[in-house]
């Protein structure tokens, strides 16, 4: 039996140091020394104070900002300490139940768009804090966010499409709209006049 | 976007096949007697069998090498355990986190001990950055690196002959590990931080909101939290050793775990990296590359039809949406289909092609909520688990588990034939038959008893999350990923309870460790016989007809055993769904 016992207990110990230990180590002292920004959650600094990730999404639902997908983390959309799904199944009634209410929501902020509501603005996504929305559902808002905030809609949709990442080598994923960038970049705008 | 859909697939099936040659030629040799980059990694190497104690030149018998990994496996599942219990008094735990629960701790040891990587727990609210690292990133690695030995252990056997050694088991877990997944690992790590992963020991950041929320009593809320750690460490381990544990409660969804299409293209191409190169290093070891090559295709094919049905029934979308009115049709600038639990970067095609890769692979992260799929959409990752995990499978065990089907395959063309079956030079027997059957069966025989004992009780019913036939496919998801070791999760059951934590934690360990005994058998046995020379009769296993026929074998195995199982949950839900 020793001839198993040894080997095995010294085994674990050995291999705890060198994948538990020395490459997470190893790893964050890469990390922060070649991508700091990355490495410590892609956050917006603003006059000194911390405002958001530009990876993470937060929650929008004035008119004068950009909304972004619907979240189901608890107790408040978009917790960033705790992701989760809705996890509804298609035929759930509580799925139909919160399509139809993020539909009225969209009608009531703005009951003169007549534009189809794209998929994206009525769904949970999947992490509960998806940063992004499709540039369907950017340009679905685009009339309301100026309309709310006194600027041409010209001027909003290009701040729309600055804000636009096209797939990854014009293949890999899908276009889309990074909803925090655009709404502080709106805010900026404010702040000029 | 049909033609977007077709070139997103294209190109991870190229760029996979690309690196199956060089990978697999280069494991082939790690295995062998003269190790690469000798200069680097053998002084480490030696180091190691120094501390263990052991002579790396003395081989072992199929029972002592069985032995040799129940008791090292044994080990890590006892630390494990302790770590989860102890962490609250242990270091690196800046969000203060409480001990894990008995039932939760067993179920998450068993879990990551036995590479199913199931998680009952929600990581950033459980797991202490301690806990993260010196229990589940080790188990991550060694845990792989298991099933590769394994793996390597069956190759010796029926590559070698007239012998009753089939290679040191320490040696195999330490060249798997230092050689193949620890510099993958590295690489890869570091590539994903600079896409935007996070890899820090900071506790988690509070900002200002942009927006505060007023909440329906009218308070208003001001700040968000967010949850940081170690955590491209430990994503690169799981992606590359089909782990699939996530940091992060939401896994490879979440955009600090998977933020751009490039670290999700790069997290997809990990999961098969190894065990689509294992193929060829199989075909290099046994000496006729084209039993690889026979095996990777069969293993191609099954995953190709089932992502076809996966990512058509999910862009197809659910009915709902056009009721209410809303536009769900793909175009230039959406993705449309069924985003309910998807993320906008990955819209369908990369949600649902990981969806099947994860589960034909027995990696078991997810991108997207595979509970808030189409009726067939779930099906497809269901069915691939159900398949017994040999579609690639887990590093290792994915390999060795369709070795046993094409045992069955030859046997079962020999019984066609009135011949008796041979596989590459060795007559199959009863004993491989029998050990076989085995290999088969425990899965199938455990993903059925656990549906039926949790949805027969009051307490496997009450943390259903979904109601009717969809609650049903809950139950029996959890039930066929924890029984073949795959880890996802229709994540709408509450699966953190007593009586999910210790039937789910029971069914992964049987079905690991179960399975890996009788494979040694098997190999121990095979290494025994002699080498009988091709003759007419012999039938060739090269071919497209066995390629065929293995498929052949594997789609009706699976078929004939969860067909009943699936009418009641996927494919009624389907029907209520469409009529």
């Amino acid at each position: 039996m020793r001839t198993f016992f040894r080997p095995a207990l010294a085994a674990i110990i050995i291999f705890s140091v060198l994948t538990g230990v020395i490459y997470p180590a190893l790893v964050t002292v890469i990390a922060q020394v070649t991508f700091p920004g990355q490495a410590n959650g892609s956050l917006i600094e603003q006059a000194g104070q911390q405002r958001g990730s530009s990876l993470i999404g937060q929650q929008f639902d004035q008119p004068e900002y950009f909304w972004g997908r619907l979240s189901a983390t608890g107790p408040v959309p978009y917790n960033a300490a705790a992701s989760s799904g809705s996890n509804y199944g298609p035929l759930n009634p509580a799925l139909a139940e919160a399509v139809q209410a993020r539909i009225d929501a969209l009608k009531a902020a703005d009951p003169s768009n007549q534009l189809p509501i794209p998929v994206d603005l009525v769904t949970a996504s999947a992490s509960g804090l998806d940063p992004e929305i499709s540039p369907a559902a950017a340009n679905y808002q685009v009339q309301r966010v100026a309309a709310a905030r006194g600027l041409a809609v010209e001027q909003v949709q290009q701040l729309v499409e600055q804000h636009t990442s096209q797939r990854t080598l014009g293949v890999l994923g899908e276009p889309r709209v990074n909803v925090l960038q655009l709404n502080i970049a709106l805010d900026q705008i404010k702040s000029l006049d | 976007m049909i033609s977007n859909s077709v070139i997103q697939i294209g190109i991870f099936l190229v760029v996979l096949m690309a690196c199956v040659v060089p990978l697999g030629r280069y494991m082939a040799k790690v295995y062998g007697e003269n190790p690469p980059l000798q200069g680097f990694f053998g002084p480490i190497e030696r180091l190691i069998y120094r501390l263990l104690g052991i002579d790396a030149k003395s081989e072992m018998h199929w029972k002592h090498y069985a032995l040799a990994l129940l008791g090292f496996n044994a080990m890590g599942m006892l630390l494990l355990y302790g770590l989860q219990r102890m962490q609250a008094w242990l270091p690196l735990n800046p969000q203060q986190l409480p001990a894990v629960s008995a039932d939760s701790a067993f179920n998450t040891a068993a879990s990551f001990v036995s590479n199913t990587n199931w998680q009952g727990y929600a990581g950033e609210t459980t797991m202490s950055y301690l806990t993260q690292m010196l229990g589940l990133t080790v188990q991550n690695f060694v845990s792989a690196a298991t099933g590769m030995a394994v793996l390597i252990g069956l190759i010796r056997g029926i590559a070698r002959r007239s012998t009753s050694t089939i290679g040191n088991f320490w040696v195999d877990l330490t060249r798997s590990t230092i050689y193949i997944l620890l510099p993958l690992a590295l690489v890869l790590s570091v590539t994903l931080v600079s896409q935007g992963v996070v890899q820090t020991f900071s506790p988690s950041q509070t900002v200002e909101l942009i927006q505060p929320i007023v909440n329906a009593d009218g308070t208003t809320i001001s700040q968000q939290t967010i949850a940081l750690g170690p955590a491209a460490s430990q994503i690169a381990i799981k992606q590359l050793g089909t782990n699939g544990g996530g940091f992060f409660n939401v896994n490879s969804a979440h955009p600090l775990e998977n933020p751009t299409p490039l670290s999700n293209f790069l997290e997809l191409l990990s999961i098969l990296l190894i065990p689509a190169a294992l193929c060829y290093t199989f075909g290099l070891m046994v000496g006729d590359k084209r039993q690889g090559w026979a095996i990777l295709a069969t293993m191609t094919i099954i995953l190709l039809g089932f992502t076809v049905l996966a990512v058509s029934a999910e862009q197809a979308g659910n009915p709902l949406y056009q009721k209410l009115g809303v536009d769900d049709q793909a175009s230039a600038l959406q993705a449309g289909g069924n985003l309910e639990g998807k993320e906008t970067r990955f819209g369908i095609v990369n949600s649902a092609l990981w969806a099947t890769v994860t589960t034909a692979a027995s990696n078991g992260s997810v991108n997207s909520m595979h509970d808030s799929y189409t009726p067939l959409g779930g099906l497809a990752p269901m069915v691939l688990m159900q398949l017994g995990e040999v579609v690639f499978g887990g590093v290792g065990s994915g390999l060795y588990g369709m070795l046993i089907f094409a045992i069955i395959a030859v046997f079962v063309a020999g019984l066609m034939v009135g011949r008796t079956p041979e596989y590459l030079g060795k007559k199959i027997e009863a004993f491989e038959m029998k050990m076989a059957a085995l290999i088969i069966l425990i899965p199938c025989v455990m993903t059925l008893l656990i549906t039926a004992i949790a949805v027969s009780s009051e307490s496997g019913r009450a943390t259903v999350f979904n109601s009717g036939a969809h609650g049903f496919s809950e139950v029996l998801y959890a039930a066929t990923s924890a029984a073949n070791n795959n880890g996802s999760a229709f994540a709408g059951l509450g699966a953190n309870t007593p009586f999910y934590n210790t039937w789910l934690g029971i069914a992964m360990l049987v079905s690991r460790f179960w399975l890996i005994v009788p494979t040694l058998a098997i190999a121990g046995s095979l290494a025994g016989k002699k080498l009988i020379p091709q003759s007419a009769g012999t039938l060739p296993t090269h071919t497209p007809l066995f390629v065929s026929l293995l498929i052949g074998v594997v789609l009706i195995v699976g078929a004939l055993t969860f067909i009943p199982a699936l009418a009641l949950g996927p494919i009624v839900e389907h029907l209520l769904l469409s009529l």
